[in-house]
């Protein structure tokens, strides 16, 4: 929508998860804009679940979300990338050990 | 051979072969693209519907593409052309309080297994459309200034097309609705529109009958 000075005011954004089956979790698959929770619900209905693909929707609001900052990266991810004793493929199993 | 003209389903069919046409007329042009994609679905529903139901008429292409205006039965509610956000709106909600009379009655009182078949998948999908609407409806009637004044030019000039597709239960639905949304009380003894029974149309379905068939007019019997 363009508003009175011109600019574009843009509806809410939500977080759009669905569970695609019973038992599974619910995975994010994108976002839909909505100008409140039981429009956020039916536009995700009409947008990501044309195929079948969910039996549950759940819309967040986007502002709800918390994130890191990008900028903290190397702080916060590069030091898992040396810890290769972490993967259980670091370990050699001995042969004698069984049910593993 | 049925006879299309006298078919009782036939009001039913061509409702939703011209409504669905109607709505697919928005496609890129909807207020935002999640409306978009909405419209769009619930267009395909309706088509659908349409030719589950032209199926057991008959030959559904021969039935949709190479009748005449005056062979149609569709609600005249269903062909009026597009104007505005608030009108197709409130004519979606006002013909979806029709079909949610329809499909259970179809789905519960037919003796064709295939027309209980399209009855019993159109009442999900018309539980769907009913709802869409009818959120949109307080939305729109009770929104801004504008979107009310909206509302009501588009409640003045639907009201007069209500006589196919009114009954007790749609009144029931529609009135608790309007005033939920603020708008102006209408009068249910107001003068209605005549029906399409006897072929009567306005200009309107020519136009839209024009866009419709001129493809497989020009190459019948094509395939894709």
């Amino acid at each position: 929508m363009i508003n009175a000075a011109g600019g574009r005011d843009q509806w809410p954004l939500w977080e759009v998860f669905l569970r695609s089956r019973n038992g599974l979790h619910h995975q994010h698959v994108g976002s839909v804009h909505a100008v409140d929770a039981e429009m956020a619900v039916e536009n995700a209905r009409d947008v990501y679940t044309r195929r079948g693909e969910a039996v549950s929707i759940w819309v967040v609001p986007s502002a709800s979300i918390v994130a890191s900052d990008p900028a903290d990266k190397d702080e916060l991810f590069e030091p898992a990338l040396t810890k290769i004793y972490r993967h259980p493929t670091f370990y050699e199993v001995p042969d004698g050990v069984a049910n593993i | 051979m049925v006879s299309p003209t006298s078919e009782p389903l036939l009001p039913v069919a061509d409702g939703c072969l011209v409504l669905s046409h109607r709505l697919s007329e928005w496609m890129s042009k909807a207020p935002t693209m999640e409306e978009d994609i909405a419209l769009g679905n619930i267009a395909l529903d309706l088509l659908g519907q349409a030719r589950g139901l032209l199926q057991v008429l008959g030959d559904e292409d021969q039935l949709a593409y190479f009748r005449d205006a005056q062979d149609f039965r569709n609600p005249l509610i269903c062909e009026l052309p597009g104007g505005d956000f608030a009108f197709t709106i409130l004519r979606l909600f006002f013909v979806s309080c029709w079909l949610a009379e329809v499909w259970p009655a179809l789905a519960a009182g037919t003796e064709s297994g295939e027309v209980r078949g399209v009855a019993e998948k159109a009442v999900k999908e018309n539980a769907y459309h009913l709802r869409h609407a009818g959120s949109w409806v307080p939305r729109l009637g009770d929104g801004t200034e504008e979107s009310h004044r909206r509302m009501t030019d588009a409640l003045d000039a639907l009201w007069p097309y209500r006589g196919e597709i009114a009954s007790d239960a749609w009144y029931d639905r529609v009135l608790p609705a309007l005033r939920e949304a603020s708008l102006p009380e209408p009068d249910r003894d107001a003068w209605t529109q005549r029906s399409s029974a006897d072929g009567w149309h306005t200009e309107h379905l020519g136009y839209l009958l024009a866009d419709m068939q001129s493809l497989a007019r020009a190459h019948p019997g094509a395939k894709w």
